[in-house]
């Protein structure tokens, strides 16, 4: 069996399963936000009685981190509801924006977009808070209302994203009715240059198969080159397996993986047992990829879809209006020190935006030396535009007074993870999906730009 | 149980996503509350670009749209898990899609709601209708009626999932099948 199907096949009691098969999948973690987490209590409630109690009130996580930063009374509503909801059911793992369990969320747009306003629970983007807060864990499931939950499948696990009515049947039973899918396999060989990153593994990877090419799919990332990738780059690859119309994305458990795993649990007080898949010997891909690592260039994906690739160095004419570094792909601390590392003593010309994914990035970011200055008064010196309001923001568009978003036709070079049309906002704005440090480049230039030119000696 | 469907079509190309369906900024709506159910269908669609769409599918100030039956490419609903995609499009009286292929989780969610009947089509039917057209799309037939030209195209079978859709969605279904308890 392949990794996906070992994990199918042990979370429905079962000795073998193979694609194909149709199986009742217990879950280990459901987890919700504030924009699908109140109509997925709707149909809880629905469904199940009003006064239905959740299937395990330690598995079902709640995390608002979408709508949260705006003056949009209807968000600041959503997030009420997933707290009454908390109170009700006595969940464990809710991490709120305020800390006055009692209270209501309303945003101050008086205190401008960049100055902190959460309290000292809340944990930002739920796929970068779910592992900083001990929730992924190898061997699981993780069901998520989300369609990038396919992250946690950096930890060896089976992570996918669902709707509003699964995530309600999820909760009040625990259980999921599954088809395995397909494995693809894709095998990393050799090592990254300088100047090139996870997301071009990706942007590449994604740009092979096509962007409906993992549509029904499990990707499949192992060999060699994974163990010279960060837990950060493997959240970045499995994050964009749904932009290939991936179901999950699965890598192998290793020592980082374990290191990683067993700090974080432990940290949090979180279940600190799991029991990882490991390779068989015999698995069958519907599709092999060798990729050889030191051959990849910086890759951008073009408006309008994440498959639409081309080389960095093939865009040089492209001009630009912003640049944005952010959301769970992107936002992460590795991903601000290599986008800092390029803008260092150096000066954007375009309007840059820069939204960590979590508090805890922003912590690490304030407090992070090199030399007498922090990485965040190196990214503020060089002319970003730098919130410590960690969350989706404009990676979604958004209500329109969200951070970062575009309320006009612009085109943008984006860390994140779409470029759909209308995507970061306006209907006629165009995103370039790349890494961290080809938007630093291009935000120096004001065109799209092979960081490769911008790396410090 | 309705298996025939006629009325005028309205037609988008390939990879229509989520954000283009219902826009993130409407979101907030929570499709469980009734009100916001409906608004959501007076936005369906409207994230498509007018300069590429200047047919709307909800005219404006209206809360339903004309076209009980949506024609699309290839990976329509691809992107964002939102449950809110199919929701709208079934506020707005669309009751069959009919494309090439459908992203995974957007067919999930049309089959999991009840909202819509998820068609895959053996022909390319975007590149042959127009918006506007009149057809009748029978799913026990597995057709689709031009009624123009009388021309047939053929549907692939819905397979397991025809039921499901057919008790109005998975809980029905979960219940009527004995998955789960008749009360909740």
């Amino acid at each position: 069996m392949t990794l996906t199907e070992k994990l199918l096949a042990r979370a429905a009691s079962k000795k073998r399963v193979q694609a194909g098969d149709n199986v009742w999948v217990q879950a280990d973690i459901l987890m919700t936000h504030d924009v699908c987490g109140p109509g997925t209590i709707g149909v809880f409630k629905r469904e199940f009685g009003k006064t239905a109690k959740v299937w395990d009130r330690n598995k079902v996580v709640i995390i608002p981190d979408h709508y949260i930063f705006t003056a949009d009374s209807m968000s600041n509503r959503n997030v009420d509801i997933l707290r009454d909801f908390v109170k009700e059911q006595g969940i464990t793992y809710f991490y709120d924006v305020i800390d006055d369990p009692n209270g209501h969320w309303v945003f101050d747009p008086t205190k401008g977009a960049m100055k902190r306003q959460h309290g000292s629970h809340y944990a930002g983007v739920c796929h970068a808070a779910l592992p900083q807060k001990g929730h992924t864990r190898p061997g699981e499931i993780l069901f998520g209302t989300d369609s990038h939950t396919c992250m946690a499948g950096a930890f060896n696990e089976f992570a996918t994203g669902i709707g509003n009515t699964d995530a309600g049947f999820v909760m009040g039973t625990g259980k999921l009715l599954l088809k395995v899918p397909e494995t693809m396999h894709f095998r990393l060989e050799g090592k990254l240059q300088p100047g090139v990153m996870a997301k071009d593994i990706i942007l590449h990877s994604i740009g092979e198969i096509g962007f409906d090419g993992a549509t029904y799919r499990a990707m499949q990332f192992d060999g060699p080159g994974v163990a010279s990738l960060s837990i950060d780059d493997r959240m970045t690859i499995a994050n964009m397996a749904i932009e290939a119309g991936g179901k999950n994305a699965i890598f192998e458990f290793d020592a980082q993986t374990q290191a990683f795993v067993d700090y974080r649990c432990k940290l949090n007080g979180t279940n600190p047992s799991y029991e990882p898949v490991t390779r068989d010997k015999r698995e069958k891909f519907s599709y092999e990829l060798v990729l050889d690592l030191s051959k990849l260039e910086p890759t951008v994906a073009c408006h309008p879809n994440p498959g639409q690739r081309k080389l960095a160095r093939e865009l040089n004419a492209i001009k630009l209006d912003r640049a944005y570094i952010g959301s769970c792909t992107g936002g992460k601390t590795s991903d601000f020190i290599e986008f800092a590392r390029i803008l260092r003593g150096k000066r954007v010309i375009i309007d840059t935006f820069g939204v960590p994914a979590t508090p805890e990035i922003v912590h690490d970011l304030q407090t992070a030396r090199w030399g007498q200055q922090t990485v965040w008064e190196i990214l503020v010196a060089a002319g970003v535009k730098m919130t410590e309001n960690a969350g989706c923001a404009a990676c979604l568009g958004g209500p329109v007074d969200t951070f970062g978003r575009m309320n006009a036709p612009l085109k943008c070079i984006s860390a994140t993870n779409r470029n759909f049309p209308g995507r970061m906002g306006h209907k006629d704005s165009q995103v370039f999906l790349a890494s961290p440090a080809t938007v630093a480049a291009s935000a120096l230039t004001g065109k799209i730009t092979d960081p490769r030119e911008y790396l410090p000696a | 149980m309705q298996s025939v469907f006629t009325g005028p079509v309205f037609v988008v190309r390939d990879d229509i996503d989520t954000d283009q369906i219902i826009p993130a900024q409407y979101l907030t709506l929570v499709p469980t509350i009734r009100e916001e159910y409906e608004k959501l269908g007076s936005y369906a669609m409207c994230g498509l670009p007018e300069k590429l769409y200047p047919a709307r599918f909800v005219r404006d100030g209206q809360t339903r749209g004309e076209y009980p039956i949506v024609v699309a490419g290839r990976n329509f609903g691809c992107g964002s898990s939102r449950e809110h995609a199919p929701i709208a499009l079934g506020a707005a009286g669309c009751k069959v899609v009919l494309a090439e292929g459908f992203a995974r989780i957007f067919f999930r969610n049309s089959v999991a709601t009840g909202e819509l009947y998820p068609c895959e089509s053996s022909e390319r039917l975007c590149d042959v209708l127009k918006t506007g057209d009149e057809v009748t799309v029978d799913l026990d037939a597995l057709a689709v009626t031009v009624k123009k030209t009388g021309k047939v195209f053929k549907l692939k079978s819905l397979g397991d999932v025809r039921s499901v859709v057919d008790a109005g969605g998975l809980f029905n279904y979960a219940r009527k099948t004995g998955m789960i308890g008749k009360t909740g």
